[in-house]
């Protein structure tokens, strides 16, 4: 066997390998339900009724999408630029954690005010949290893999301690059972975010933010000359400082970018679903992790990555939903990360042509 | 004497930071032959979940089933690296999104959680564990009783565990061609070394390591399973080997000072201290990314830097 660089990527390979790489996932996922004894095809089939094709499932699936979007964007502007932003799942926390500030502070304003506010209080918190790993890593450069994935536990921590172990302004301290079973204080009513119902499918504010947010991605990536000096970057850092490009200023402006909107998706957790700071229910979602695999699976492309996360929000949505003795927590996980392992072997074939030679 | 808050910090920052030591090791053999896994915390929670497993249902006596149990999560942590090295070796893929993968794929919302709910296996003690191995006399002298002789097995067997990666490294011709490959594919290949089999054996072996870290957590710190039970000790380990700056021995002194870090909260706690334990959880992760930024200053990367074909895919035809 030789394996061959191509000179020439057809188009289509682009798109055969992903889709040929989900089927494999899912024979590989089989397997894996065989050897624990659950039967692949009826789980199968009872994953994807949950996910779509059920009552009211394919709204469940937008509302689990959301959040993924947002996250699987984050990485892709990050790793487009060969920037290993791992802590999206923090800077989310961030976000939910300043989007709710904001939606409990302006409590009586006009609905419109309190969006826009806690949109940008949000992106403002999962920016300034991503403005962490970036300085250290254009400053000092420090492993920003690292130093975003360890500051994913401190904000973590930090959720816990805001609800559960302090009488802070986000938590909710009015009466005796409040005090017993700590949670987050309940937004107002004119702080839940606008939802569309179009026949049937509920598409909430954050969804269609997120949209927003592929556009803006795409075409500053591909039409602008910021997005242009990103890609060179992040495709030879040498290349790009002997062009004279400013790699510190575009490893903030990146990773900040990249922050605001995995915060984004915290505010939207907050405005959109939970309406208070959850942090379990937050916690053990793992929406940053998840939006890496989007992303890869994406290719970074940006409107690829709303329509994976509609896949794999829509296998979270099933999974949460079936969870239960025949049915173990976890599957989905096993799933995502197979899909991600097939996708990447599928590389080799779009980037090498495989010759068998006797 | 013993039970001041020095003393109980040391002892169980260095038990605390046995799992990472094993992890560290593990990922130095596989990044000093160019191949950088970020699968640690998949690996180890595989071997956490694995090993509780065979602690449950084999039946035999205690010594036996123990040794089996650390067997079978190595076994678990080289069969996930085996993934990642087909993946980055022979496929040429990205190490650092496979590696991710991994971690995703076997981690705590992953298989490890799927076998851990699948077999039932969360919510109990398990039915046996490391225990200290020292009479109680040699463990009642004062400071050495409970930080040298008051550790299980397993903390001793990677003290081995460090010396003799660290003669393997430095001392044999194998650790030299390790090394080779790890710094120039090319000219070990010339040299008639073959890299993929190095670079397969060395990360499996690396994952053999993180399993038995992570069994060290369910047999012996917790020990019992409970879902992502490491709570990020596989990155901290990654983290580890970084400001080790590659060097088994000072993989060692890095793993029981963030080990000390792990257990402060508790001993605070059990000297009463009750202000904000999640506070005080935050350290390890905060004093991970302090030493990280003073070990990438740029004379102490020249210095012992990271080898230098890390992360880099190696194809003969492509030179």
């Amino acid at each position: 066997m030789r394996i061959e660089r191509r000179l020439r990527q057809p188009w289509w390979l682009t798109i055969v390998v992903p889709v040929l790489s989900i089927v494999v996932a899912f024979v590989l996922s089989a397997f894996v339900l065989l050897l624990t004894g659950h039967p692949p095809l009826r789980s199968f089939h009872r994953l994807f009724d949950a996910a779509f094709t059920g009552n009211g499932a394919l709204s469940e699936s937008v509302v689990s999408a959301t959040p993924l979007a947002f996250t699987g964007l984050a990485a892709a502007v990050a790793f487009r630029m060969n920037l290993f932003n791992i802590g999206g799942e923090g800077q989310l926390y961030a976000g939910a954690i300043m989007g709710a500030t904001a939606g409990l502070l302006l409590a009586g304003s006009p609905s419109p005010l309190i969006f826009a506010a806690m949109i940008a209080a949000g992106a403002v918190g999962g920016a300034l949290l991503a403005a962490i790993p970036a300085i250290l890593r254009a400053f000092f450069s420090t492993n920003e893999i690292i130093t975003s994935l360890m500051l994913n536990y401190v904000v973590g921590l930090v959720l816990e301690y805001l609800i559960f172990d302090s009488h802070s302004y986000l938590r909710d301290t009015s009466g005796f059972e409040a005090n017993v079973f700590p949670q987050g204080k309940t937004l107002p009513d004119e702080a839940t975010w606008s939802s569309w119902n179009i026949h049937g499918l509920v598409l909430p504010l954050g969804f269609v933010l997120s949209i927003a947010v592929a556009g803006f991605v795409w075409v500053l990536y591909s039409r602008t000359r910021f997005g242009f000096e990103v890609q060179v970057i992040g495709d030879s850092v040498r290349a790009g400082r002997y062009a004279g490009m400013r790699t510190r200023r575009k490893i903030l402006a990146v990773m900040c970018l990249s922050g605001a909107i995995a915060g984004l998706g915290g505010a939207s957790q907050t405005g959109d679903f939970r309406h208070q700071l959850d942090p379990r229910g937050l916690r053990s979602a793992n929406y940053g992790y998840t939006g890496i695999v989007i992303a890869a699976l994406a290719r970074y492309n940006p409107f690829a990555v709303v329509l994976v996360a509609l896949l794999l929000g829509g296998l979270q949505n099933a999974g949460f939903t079936l969870q239960g003795a025949d049915f173990p927590a976890g599957l989905v996980g096993v799933m995502q990360g197979l899909i991600l392992f097939c996708a990447l072997g599928g590389e080799l074939f779009v980037r090498y042509r495989v010759r068998f030679a006797w | 004497m013993n039970n001041s808050l020095v003393v109980v910090v040391i002892a169980s920052g260095v038990l605390f930071g046995t799992p990472l030591l094993y992890a560290a090791l593990g990922e130095l053999l596989a990044e000093r032959s160019g191949v950088l896994n970020l699968g640690v915390e998949g690996m180890m929670l595989m071997g956490a979940v694995t090993g509780f497993w065979t602690v449950e249902r084999v039946h035999a006596a205690r010594p036996l089933v123990l040794a089996a149990a650390v067997g079978v999560a190595a076994l678990a942590g080289a069969a996930m690296a085996a993934i990642h090295a087909f993946l980055v070796i022979t496929l040429r893929a990205n190490q650092i999104v496979s590696g991710l993968a991994l971690t995703i794929f076997a981690g705590a919302a992953g298989l490890s959680s799927y076998l851990g709910n699948d077999l039932h296996l969360s919510g109990k003690p398990a039915r046996y564990q490391f225990q200290e191995i020292f009479p109680k006399s040699l463990r009642d002298l004062p400071i050495v009783g409970p930080v040298i002789f008051g550790q299980p097995l397993l903390v001793y067997a990677s003290w081995a565990c460090v010396v003799l990666v660290a003669l393997y490294l430095s001392r044999t011709r194998v650790g030299l061609n390790v090394r080779a490959v790890g710094e120039s594919p090319a000219a070990a290949d010339a040299m008639g070394v073959s890299v993929p089999r190095y670079r397969y054996a060395h990360t499996l072996v690396g994952g053999a390591f993180a399993g038995i870290g992570g069994a060290t957590f369910s047999l012996s710190i917790t020990p019992q399973w409970v879902d992502g039970l490491t709570e990020g000790a596989g990155w901290i380990a990654i983290a580890l080997v970084i400001f080790s700056f590659w060097r088994p021995t000072l993989c060692l002194v890095g793993a029981y000072f963030f080990g000390a870090f792990k257990a402060l909260p508790f001993a605070l706690q059990g000297h009463g201290v009750t202000v904000a334990p999640e506070l005080f959880q935050t350290l390890p992760y905060v004093a991970t990314i302090i030493a990280l930024v003073l070990v990438s200053s740029r004379a102490a990367r020249l210095r012992f830097g990271a080898p230098a074909a890390l992360g880099l895919p190696y194809a003969r035809e492509e030179r």
